[in-house]
């Protein structure tokens, strides 16, 4: 039951992954561009988390919380970028 | 036991992955810029909630140990949420809105998003020297 469970909610985040990538690519605006990156960054935990517990291995959970730190620190800087032209003052 | 951990472990898998889904599908389906904001910000952090708890349980349930990195990443990603769409929601209102098409910031003020060097410099003065004149 469970390996089933987890073929599933890896689909769903595959392809919530590629409508993400899609819409980084037809994006209106940056703000709309920004935010879809953001949510790749969350799926990309979401699937780190899945793919440690399908193998079974603790190593995964430790990438998965420098991608949610990268993930925080890059989308803060893109919008800050955006609004000020400039990260550090 | 171990058939009832079976079951919550799946279940909590399947309902992280149809938020998943749901979260991004909106990115994609919602017309305006500000209610595309609420898709990926509340559906997609739930969806990563119910992975890390299906995880937590997994290893707690199957694996013999018990795992708290899980809970760190949970807490991270329930923290800078709301501080990311605070932050995309600036910029949208940086670079499409003007001073006239936002609602009313109290007072005879404006948001400050939209201020000019000249508001910067009167809400924190710069302690300049006086002249010698």
């Amino acid at each position: 039951m469970i390996e089933s469970a987890a073929t599933f909610a890896f689909a769903c985040f595959a392809l919530a992954m590629l409508m993400n990538l899609w819409k980084v690519v037809t994006a209106p605006d940056v703000a709309d561009r920004i935010l879809a990156l953001d949510t790749m960054f969350i799926n990309a935990i979401a699937l780190m988390v899945l793919y440690g517990m399908a193998l079974g291995s603790e190593i995964f959970f430790e990438a998965a919380m420098i991608i949610a730190m990268l993930g925080f620190v890059s989308t803060v800087a893109y919008a800050r970028f955006i609004l000020r032209g400039n990260i550090i003052e | 036991m171990e058939s009832l951990f079976e079951f919550l472990v799946a279940a909590f898998l399947v309902i992280a992955g149809v938020f998943g889904f749901v979260g991004s599908f909106g990115l994609l389906k919602l017309n305006d810029p500000m209610s595309r904001l609420h898709a990926p910000t509340k559906a997609t952090t739930l969806g990563v909630g119910g992975v890390l708890l299906a995880s937590m349980l997994h290893a707690a349930a199957f694996e013999k140990y018990f795992s708290v990195h899980e809970l760190m990443i949970t807490l991270f990603l329930f923290l800078t949420a709301p501080i990311t769409a605070n932050f995309i929601a600036k910029v949208h209102i940086h670079r499409q809105e003007t001073r006239d098409t936002m609602p009313e910031a109290g007072g005879d003020d404006h948001w400050a998003t939209h201020d000019t060097p000249e508001d910067e410099e009167r809400r924190h003065p710069t302690l300049t020297p006086p002249t010698e004149d």
